[in-house]
């Protein structure tokens, strides 16, 4: 009861300061856009609906990566200390996680928004199941990220390391996602992602309850 | 001698594979024809290569609630033999793909996973790398392996099956269960699992003991 309380304390206290400033959103949002700008004037049109998949991803992966990772890597030292003083660090790991999975909510809603109209030819005719692999991976790359980004600011190496780290780790989730999305690309029906959709289920428990075991140990110095 | 006898066990059974692996007889097979014997050189390395990141997990954790720093040497001496594993598994699987389906490197999902696999610990080589304090080294990067090691599995033993692939035994192909008939190869194949598993293990302990010699001396 007392964790709850901590972190609906945690989610509040980050929402109020992600919306004072309006940093992370805002930032990550723009790069979003001009990204899929910048992949318009270059592609002008894509040919086939493969690229259409695989360049919607790669553009949310580095959306998600920039966003996520400031989590732990944008506080300061006496900012941990304090909020580790105030709450356990199983609240602190679990606030910090369904921020980062409420703000990849909005934004991939957002750059989805923005890629189809941009990109219009390929919509895909089971949008559903389109936007369920869309909240799916928002939910793996937070849960995935959030922890990375708590191992790189403690290893004190910030950008690089998150990406040399975080890399290897996300990329059976992609190839998952990616796979999940097309069956949407393809309009098969749903039944032929129910295997996709268990085992992108299975491996964010698995990263949330490994996160939740090991936390403990990291946020000590 | 109680303490040698699997070092000399594995130094035979390895030998002893070898010689049986090339000259002992095998099942006549369109396209795979002798090459099937890349089986016992080939698969032996990624059951090292588990076996030694097994430890090395297994020293990882013990070392989160020990803070000693001989379980972290041996977790990172156990990752250090296990690449070496590894990589000989992708290039003995790269020869043999060479002869079978006609390229080095054909991106087959089962040698992709295997790449991204290894290059999950080379991160963990360079993580370790990026952190000068020594228990803080040992703290995060045990953290990190922990946090890798499922992931591994999901690349090595999950993902290939959801996957089209050409590798014997994935993707509705045959694995060499379905050629054995006779119990031939059985008779190398195990041997070789064991054989090459006691040389990786014998492998790490030599690493492990020439760096904390290493240490020990440092630290006078």
């Amino acid at each position: 009861m007392q964790l709850a309380k901590e972190v609906k304390y945690l989610i509040h206290k980050e929402v109020l300061l992600e919306w004072r400033s309006k940093y992370t959103i805002n930032g990550v949002l723009l790069y979003v856009v001009s990204t899929i700008f910048t992949c318009y004037l270059s592609f002008v049109s894509l040919s086939d609906k493969l690229a259409w998949n695989a360049l919607f991803w790669i553009i949310l992966l580095f959306a998600s990566i920039n966003g996520v990772s400031k989590s732990f890597l944008q506080e300061t030292k006496g900012q941990q200390l304090y909020s580790y003083i105030l709450a356990s660090p199983a609240a602190v790991l679990i606030s910090k996680t369904v921020y980062n999975i409420l703000l990849m909510l909005v934004l991939t809603t957002i750059a989805l928004g923005f890629y189809t109209l941009v990109f219009d030819s390929f919509t895909p005719p089971d949008l559903l199941l389109y936007y369920v692999a869309v909240v799916l991976g928002s939910i793996s790359f937070s849960t995935v990220f959030t922890m990375v980004s708590a191992i790189a600011s403690k290893a004190g190496n910030g950008g690089m390391l998150m990406a040399i780290l975080s890399f290897p780790i996300i990329i059976p989730v992609l190839i998952l996602l990616i796979k999940l999305a097309k069956n949407a690309v393809d309009g098969l029906p749903w039944e032929n992602s129910y295997d996709e959709i268990g085992m992108l289920l299975v491996v964010n428990v698995l990263t949330v309850a490994t996160s939740l075991l090991l936390f403990p140990y990291l946020w000590r110095d | 001698m109680n303490k040698t006898w699997w070092k000399i066990l594995g130094s035979v059974l390895v030998v002893y594979t070898a010689i049986a692996g090339l000259l002992l007889g095998v099942p006549r097979l369109p396209i795979l024809n002798e090459s099937i014997r890349n089986l016992y050189f080939h698969v032996p390395m990624w059951f090292s290569m588990i076996v030694l990141f097994s430890i090395s997990v297994f020293y990882s954790i013990k070392s989160l609630s020990s803070k000693s720093e001989i379980d972290d040497l041996k977790a990172v001496e156990s990752v250090n033999a296990g690449i070496i594993f590894g990589l000989l598994g992708l290039v003995t699987g790269a020869i043999w793909a060479k002869y079978t389906w006609g390229q080095f490197w054909s991106f087959d999902p089962k040698q992709n996973f295997a790449a991204i696999s290894v290059l999950l610990y080379f991160a963990y080589l360079i993580l370790r790398n990026a952190i000068d304090e020594e228990q803080k080294r040992a703290k995060i990067s045990a953290i990190y392996n922990i946090f890798a090691f499922p992931m591994m599995v999901v690349l090595l033993f999950v993902l290939p099956r959801l996957k089209d692939s050409l590798h014997p035994g994935n993707g509705g192909n045959p694995g060499f269960n379905s050629y054995d008939l006779d119990s031939r190869m059985r008779m190398v194949f195990y041997p070789a699992c064991l054989g090459w598993i006691l040389i990786g293990y014998w492998v790490y302990t030599i690493r492990f003991r020439l760096r904390s010699i290493e240490t020990k001396q440092q630290h006078n």
